[in-house]
Parts: structure tokens; C-alpha cells; sequence
């Protein structure tokens, strides 16, 4: 029997404003284990060059709804890191 | 008509959109681009938005606001470059009575501020340029 561990969710991970300054990017790809969350996605962007300046509990959406950090990630989410926002 | 416009809002559209015969008070907000911030001279700035995201969340707003008070409520936001004095974000509300159109404009502006992914980049008069943070004012200031 495989073990349900060994599957990888692929989630779409965007940045915005100040973050994808500082990452240099708009957008990147992250395969995380079976049952990731949203802090596990965040933890391997803040591993990239640059993502240091992302702060630890940032604001972020999945499928385009704010999220907690412990939100569950399956295959094909897209989850958004939020700088503070300044609309208005 | 869609929340986000990389065009000039006119708010008689706005209000043109909300207001029929069963409505008597109709209330307004327009946000305009402000030339100074933290004692600083701003001389222009740059909204951008998760784009469809901020669709989502903005149409949220105004269903949030239309349940809670009997009210129609527009609402358009700019994204792109902006000069002094342009409306950044318009909101016209809608109903029978002015307690609820001004309770649902006021809403509706505040929850935009708190849930819709936009951001502002200021150009200062120093050549500076700076994302804003409302939560943390003065900072992330990097001259050219």
C-alpha cells in the first residue's frame, strides 16, 4: 500500500506589492507533502532568496479568500502571500 | 460594471447605478489621491491588486452591505498610476432613508480598506518610493 505521505500537492504560490519585490518574483511553484498547510507553503517561500523579508504571519488567501495559517492545501490551490493591504 | 478600473471613476455613474424611485437618500465617499503622507510631499502614486481576488472580495462587500441594511450600493476602485487629486475609490449607497445609505457607504468604505487586496506605491517629491503600510508608517523607503 503507498503511503499517503509520499504524494506531493502542487500549489501555486503569488506575490504581491512588497513581497514580490523582495523575492524578485510574481509568482512561484512549491510541491509540498500530503496534508500541507498554508504555513508549510509559506515556510518554503521564506527559504528562498530574499523571502526572509516576508514576515512569519503574513496575510494570505487561498482560492481567493483570506486563509489562516493552518489551512489545508490540496493539488492545484492557489495560495496568495498579502502584504498589508492599502486599498481605499 | 467592474470594482476595479485602470480608468477615471465617474461617480455619476456610481449613483446613476444605485438610485431609483423608492429611494430617497442616496450617500457618497470618494477617496482622492492625498500630495502629502507622513510629512512627506507625495507627487504621484501606483495602485496594483491581486486583481481577481479584489473582484471577489469587493463583491462580497456590497452583497454584505445590501443584506444588512435595504440599500444599493456601488463601489469602483482605480488601479495604476494616479495623479494628486484623482478618486482612488469611489462608494454611492442607496435607500429609502439617509440612515441607511450613510451606515451602508461607511461600511462599505471601511471593509475595502480592511479585506481588498490592494496596494499603493508612492513616489515622493525626493525621488524616493515606498509601498505603504498602513500598519507601519515610515518604512521601506529606498531612493533611486
Amino acid at each position: 500500500m503507498p503511503a499517503p505521505t509520499t504524494q506531493l500537492v502542487n500549489v501555486r504560490v503569488l506575490l504581491f506589492a512588497s513581497y514580490a519585490d523582495r523575492l524578485g518574483l510574481a509568482s512561484v511553484r512549491v510541491a509540498l507533502p500530503a496534508l500541507a498547510t498554508v504555513a508549510d507553503a509559506l515556510d518554503h517561500v521564506r527559504s528562498l532568496p530574499g523571502g526572509e523579508q516576508i514576515p512569519p504571519r503574513p496575510l494570505c488567501a487561498v482560492n481567493l479568500a483570506h486563509a489562516a495559517l493552518d489551512t489545508r492545501l490540496a493539488e492545484g490551490d492557489e495560495l496568495a502571500l498579502l502584504p498589508p493591504l492599502a486599498g481605499g | 460594471m467592474a470594482f476595479l478600473s485602470a480608468t477615471p471613476i465617474d461617480l455619476a455613474a456610481l449613483i446613476a447605478a444605485v438610485e431609483s424611485p423608492v429611494h430617497g437618500g442616496i450617500a457618497s465617499f470618494l477617496g482622492q489621491v492625498r500630495n502629502h503622507h507622513d510629512g512627506r510631499t507625495v507627487t504621484r502614486l501606483e495602485y496594483s491588486a491581486y486583481e481577481s481576488m479584489a473582484e471577489e472580495e469587493c463583491a462580497n462587500i456590497v452583497a454584505e452591505a445590501e443584506g444588512r441594511w435595504p440599500v444599493r450600493v456601488a463601489l469602483q476602485h482605480r488601479v495604476g498610476a494616479l495623479e494628486i487629486g484623482d478618486v482612488a475609490v469611489a462608494v454611492a449607497a442607496a435607500g429609502a432613508h439617509r440612515d441607511e445609505a450613510f451606515a451602508a457607504c461607511r461600511f462599505v468604505i471601511e471593509e475595502v480598506k480592511r479585506r481588498v487586496p490592494i496596494w499603493k506605491k508612492e513616489f515622493y517629491h525626493d525621488g524616493a518610493v515606498q509601498w505603504v503600510d498602513p500598519s507601519r508608517a515610515a518604512r521601506e523607503v529606498t531612493h533611486p
